[in-house]
């Protein structure tokens, strides 16, 4: 699993405590601001998702219907700017319709994890005792099989197809969601402001949705989009198995198990899908490593 | 110490059933009638029956639950639905290959991946850290598969050094355990390094340097140590993530492993071989992180069994 270590994520949102009027948004962009590398990655991603969105209407070609007969493997050309594929079809445009897939099976996926494991690990943390013994009990047991084998097994039972992949793979996010959350609910609890709170007469859904839940967002948003790497990758290796987009569907996965045949003769089937993988996964790695560093109170460096 | 291991592996056992429980009722969460998958899709109705008689699928579910479990203790997994034989033997053939390409990844990556840690850590933000961090974020957004396939054609196919494809040699071995251990390499220098990077801040290495050692000293005996604990157990947590990376290295490599059989299980449906195997598959992870956390108490001594 590409999981960041679990500790070194933030705890609890930077304190805002200075001359000036700072909010918590306007001291995470002036830290955000700094680095560099994580500007650029995200305004990758951003292109990515605009590419993803207006897809339809700048692919050149059909991405799954298009067949240019005369061309089979045919190396990039101004025509084919990434090459055509063995069937005939376009690979550039292959790849642009694929982004939609990647980007909504790393996103969703992530999200749905990331919201029901927010939710089971506020519920843990904050009421401890059997409502804690049991969602860790099923976070331990979601944690005995590694990663990608029980989104196998979920696929197993759902049958293949790139619905069921998202779920297999939201399904393995939400331990560890739980865990870091109730990690920081359990370390916010006791804190002072909540305890005024509790003595001020407010119901524990105030307290958890007010009070604890804010602490613990910027540990999740910082994960979130580490972990949206780790999904974008586990779903294109269930396609690569086969276990996930099927044919036609121009999933990069799927697509460099289609070229795997034809890497002596057509490489550029291969490299390019591959690529579009690495750069993708790349951009949300550097934006939360980025994310982690503008929004961790401990790391004030330089 | 023999107490300590002996009252975690009782607590195991709630999370080994759990974990038996969930994979004995795959069978029945499968779409579709297990005993006609079983006994093929041209069978009769009477065929069928006799199969779920045969399998003890008629039985009610407490009953076949103890009986899955009677048969994991005597290693009986049933019969492999693809190719008639025992699911034990089939997987034994597998076993060491998948076994052997796994120990290698993780020695290679760990060794390598502390290094670029350590070495990242104590030249921090200088050319040796850059230079091993950009590495590293590389590696964890490469895909094994791809990775694979890079190597495969450039060392295999272009520079004829490497065989492509089997397990005969050491050194049809070198290109998937590079493959396989390239995330956690990559894994372990980010964690290492981070970890480092806290400890070398710590009063203890100020006092360290003050009373006149020399770096090599502090960064080894002082440093090392301490920041090994939390590395040692992310080494657990990427064991998994190895088991599950063979899965997909194996196909590229054609490997004729236990990654390769589950995948092939999955797609014919072969449902006492994905059960095995994904028994197999987390009682191996289970176990490993119990053996971390007994490395964890020998290298860390404030950590005291009871």
């Amino acid at each position: 699993m590409n999981d960041a270590p679990l500790d070194t994520l933030p705890a609890a949102p930077p304190l805002v405590a200075d001359e000036h009027v700072r909010t918590p948004w306007s001291e995470f962009w002036r830290k955000f601001k700094r680095q560099k590398v994580a500007m650029v990655a995200g305004a990758f991603v951003i292109l990515l998702v605009v590419v993803a969105i207006a897809a339809p209407w700048i692919v050149p070609f059909d991405a799954e219907n298009f067949f240019d007969y005369d061309q089979l493997n045919a190396r990039p050309s101004l025509r084919h700017w990434f090459g055509v594929d063995a069937l005939g079809r376009d690979i550039y445009s292959r790849i642009v319709m694929g982004s939609r897939i990647s980007l909504a099976a790393g996103f969703l996926s992530v999200a749905v994890g990331a919201v029901i494991g927010t939710l089971l690990g506020l519920a843990a943390g904050y009421n401890e005792g059997w409502w804690d013994r049991i969602i860790m009990r099923i976070c331990d047991v979601l944690f005995a099989f590694p990663g990608i084998l029980l989104a196998i097994g979920v696929v197993a039972i759902l049958g293949s197809g790139m619905e069921n992949v998202i779920v297999a793979v939201a399904v393995f996010s939400i331990p560890t969601f739980a865990r870091l959350v109730r990690g920081n609910t359990l370390a916010l609890k006791h804190l002072t402001y909540v305890e005024a709170a509790r003595s001020l007469g407010a119901s524990a859904t105030t307290i958890v949705l007010r009070h604890i839940f804010p602490g613990t967002i910027s540990a999740v948003v910082v994960y979130f989009s580490l972990r949206i790497g780790t999904s974008i990758i586990t779903a294109a290796s269930l396609s690569f198995l086969g276990l996930g987009a099927q044919p036609p569907t121009p999933e990069w996965g799927a697509m460099l198990d289609a070229a795997r045949s034809d890497m002596l003769t057509a490489p550029h089937e291969a490299i390019f899908p591959a690529l579009a993988i690495f750069l993708t996964v790349l951009a949300f790695n550097l934006l939360g490593d980025g994310l982690r560093d503008a929004l961790d109170p401990k790391i004030e460096r330089r | 110490m023999i107490q300590y291991i002996a009252k975690r592996l009782l607590g195991l056992l709630p999370t080994l059933l759990l974990v038996g429980f969930l994979v004995f009722l795959f069978v029945h969460l499968l779409p579709g009638d297990p005993a006609r998958l079983a006994a093929g899709p041209d069978a009769t109705p009477e065929t069928v029956e006799l199969v779920r008689k045969d399998l003890g699928l008629d039985r009610p579910l407490p009953q076949q639950f103890l009986h899955f479990v009677g048969g994991v203790l005597r290693w009986d997994f049933g019969t492999s639905l693809r190719t008639k034989r025992p699911v034990s033997s089939e997987i034994g053939d597998r076993f060491m290959p998948t076994f052997w390409l796994t120990v290698w990844s993780m020695l290679w990556s760990v060794l390598i991946g502390m290094a670029i840690g350590i070495v990242s850590a104590v030249w921090r933000n200088r050319w040796p850290d850059r230079v091993g961090m950009t590495l590293a974020v590389s590696g964890i957004s490469f895909p094994a598969f791809a990775l694979g396939m890079v190597l495969m054609q450039f060392f295999s196919v272009q520079l004829n050094w490497l065989p492509t494809v089997g397990d005969d040699t050491w050194r049809h071995y070198l290109l998937p355990s590079i493959t396989l251990g390239a995330a956690v390499a990559a894994i372990m220098a980010r964690f290492t390094r981070s970890s480092f990077v806290e400890i070398l801040g710590e009063d203890f290495i100020r006092t360290a340097r003050a009373k006149g050692l020399d770096e090599r000293r502090v960064v080894v005996k002082h440093g090392l140590r301490n920041a090994l604990i939390p590395v040692v157990t992310m080494m657990g947590l990427q064991f998994g993530f190895l088991l599950g990376g063979s899965i997909v290295v194996e196909k590229v490599f054609n490997w004729p492993g236990l990654g390769r059989l589950l995948v092939d299980a999955v797609d014919m449906r072969d449902y006492p071989v994905i059960q095995a195997l994904v028994l197999l598959f987390s009682l191996e992870f289970i176990l490993i992180n119990l053996i971390v956390d007994v490395l964890y108490g020998f290298i860390n001594p404030r950590i005291r069994y009871r």
